[in-house]
């Protein structure tokens, strides 16, 4: 097993290498001059010159490529032009709050989506399995941005139930930052009025994201359970006598959740990128809203740098993913 | 091909997609005739701006006073256009690649897995913005950045497609009366490989319908005055709560064109795939 961790974790070694080539090519490469390109519109020539020298734009390429890996290994992403901060120091300000609606929106597609799925499954080529399977190719089919300004439209701007954006009402007070999740800080803080309020405030951010992953979980539940339903043992149980609602919550189930787990994987990937749009549209103060404000006012650091953190953290789910999988079916450690 | 025909018209999800398709096709070669104002793309009527759904503009009108209906249908033709081309432009940058990586062994296999290994190491979406803000916003450029990013997709499926197919037996009789290999990979290989080329592209129209209009909502796609649907949801965020047909209709477009995309893709993968078909 620690053979097949250190070999799994071997391998994302070459992905990140080249995501590094990538992002050194788009921000070093590709730019005509990135120096002027990286000190922002407004520079002044001393300031362009200053950081050509402190990046070592005027060395070679290689050199410059070694000068970057080390910058990007000690953290050092260079200052946002959007913000004036380190880059580095907006990411960790908010990460936690991407983490908190990806974490609620992946909870909400599992809950909805793995009950479902199995429904789908147990009233196979039922009308209601082909209204689930229209259902669920809508939910795919749906623009997210488009779907979060309904959702603002009819449930903030026309019902007035939820607020339309922001983790918190500007007249809630902050819980205490010590994991910088609003919904846990305020539980351990004994403040129920902020977690209620951070509550309402997450609740269309999540159900928009979620919406696409339900989608997703609930197919591949539906596949899965369906493989299941034919194996051999599942004949040999009814054969036997269980009632079928046995069969399907004991047997089936814990198998088929083992396929829909490890889908998470592909499915964290689209929620990070449906976060981008969700996050933009209800201000929600995630790195997902600030790659789009970094793109639209060109701030080519805090670009790579989002895009590369995601990349990091892309590739870690799929390692915890793997290493899940393989615990759950030591076949998989042995294919590696 | 009658019995395949036959089995596809049974799905009728697939036949509702397929409708939904050459619907979009129609709407490609004739919007300027079917829209009822075509010359609305460019004209602007302040006197009318807003007014809501009515007989006379079925989907209202913006706020430029343009009939969201024709902007809609003319809408058709730019987000197809944008698919089409990003999805046949990957075709032609991916598939090659695959036949290459999946029939030879050896570093040039390794060298182009990896780099595809690199492309997917993050959520086509993201990759794509950062790429389109090296542009300036236009079609042309979403279409450049949508097209470096899909790639790696066809890549793949073709990589596992010819690794299965080089060790089949035909493969084998070929190499043996000494075909060139360029012939064995393009008159053999690929065309053994065609169906799931062809379900991936179906789902990539879709897809990227998608992320076109994610990139023209957020600026970094058509510019104005063209009736992109992303960019109108993008414009009509200032009229609300109160000009809901602005927002709604656009978006509406994409959600059916995708669909209808998505439906017969689900479909056609029905047809290809036994092992999928067998759990249906």
């Amino acid at each position: 097993m620690l053979k097949f961790v250190l070999r799994r974790c071997l391998l994302v070694v070459p992905v990140l290498f080249g995501l590094l080539v990538l992002t050194f090519v788009l921000i070093r490469v590709a730019p005509s001059d990135p120096a002027a390109a990286l000190a922002g519109e407004n520079a002044t020539v001393e300031q362009i010159q200053a950081i050509r020298q402190q990046y070592g734009f005027d060395k070679p390429l290689t050199t410059q490529f070694v000068l970057y890996i080390g910058q990007v290994l000690r953290g050092n992403f260079g200052s946002s032009v959007y913000s004036n901060r380190l880059v580095v120091d907006d990411l960790t300000l908010r990460l936690p709050a991407t983490l908190e609606l990806t974490a609620a929106a992946l909870l909400l597609a599992i809950v909805f989506g793995v009950p479902l799925g199995v429904l789908a499954a147990v009233a196979h080529n039922s009308v209601l399995d082909h209204l689930l399977r229209v259902f669920t190719v809508g939910g795919l089919a749906i623009a997210s941005f488009w779907f979060a300004i309904m959702m603002q439209l009819l449930f903030s701007m026309e019902l007035d139930w939820l607020p339309l954006r922001g983790r918190l009402g500007i007249m809630t007070d902050q819980p205490p930052d010590w994991t910088g999740l609003y919904l846990i800080d305020s539980l351990i803080a004994g403040r129920i009025d902020i977690f209620l309020d951070a509550i309402r405030h997450i609740t269309l951010p999540a159900i928009t994201l979620a919406f696409g992953g339900m989608a997703t979980i609930t197919r591949f539940t539906r596949a899965g359970v369906l493989d299941i339903l034919q194996t051999d043992y599942v004949t040999y149980e009814t054969a036997v006598g269980y009632p079928r609602w046995i069969v399907i919550s004991v047997y089936v189930l814990r198998n088929a959740i083992v396929t829909a787990v490890t889908q998470i994987g592909l499915l964290f990937g689209a929620l990070i990128a449906g976060a981008v749009v969700v996050e933009y549209i209800f201000d929600w103060p995630g790195i997902g809203s600030y790659i789009v404000d970094a793109i639209l006012t060109a701030d080519y650091n805090a670009v790579m740098a989002v895009t590369l953190l995601i990349g990091v953290i892309y590739a870690l789910v799929n390692i915890v993913v793997d290493l899940v999988h393989a615990l759950i079916d030591p076949r998989v450690a042995e294919q590696l | 091909m009658f019995l395949i025909v036959r089995k596809f018209a049974r799905d009728i999800p697939a036949v509702f997609g397929l409708a939904i398709v050459l619907l979009a096709i129609i709407l490609f070669f004739f919007g300027e005739l079917l829209a009822p104002y075509p010359l609305d793309i460019y004209e602007s009527h302040i006197e009318r701006r807003l007014q809501p759904p009515s007989s006379e503009y079925l989907f209202g009108t913006d706020n430029l006073g343009r009939d969201i209906f024709s902007r809609v249908i003319l809408g058709t033709r730019i987000s197809l256009t944008v698919s089409l081309m990003v999805v046949v432009l990957s075709m032609l940058i991916g598939v090659p690649l695959g036949l290459v990586a999946g029939y030879f062994s050896g570093w040039i296999s390794e060298v182009i897995m990896r780099v595809t290994d690199v492309f997917l190491a993050v959520p086509q979406l993201i990759l794509a913005l950062a790429l389109a803000q090296l542009f300036s916003p236009s079609l042309e450029s979403a279409m450049i950045a949508l097209t470096l990013t899909y790639w790696p997709f066809f890549t793949r499926i073709v990589y596992a497609e010819t690794r299965r197919l080089k060790v089949s037996l035909f493969v084998d009789a070929l190499q043996c009366i000494g075909t060139g290999t360029s012939r064995i990979l393009f008159a053999h290989i690929l065309p053994n490989s065609a169906s799931p080329i062809i379900v991936r592209a179906t789902i990539g129209m879709g897809f990227t319908i998608l992320t076109a209009a994610v990139l023209g909502f957020l600026g970094m796609g058509a510019t104005p005055p063209q009736p992109d649907w992303g960019l109108a949801i993008a414009e009509s965020r200032r009229y609300l709560p109160d000009a809901w047909w602005f927002s709604t209709f656009p978006g509406l477009a994409i959600f059916i064109a995708v669909f209808g995309f998505n439906l017969l893709g689900d479909g056609l993968r029905d047809i290809v795939d036994p092992r999928l078909r067998r759990s249906r």
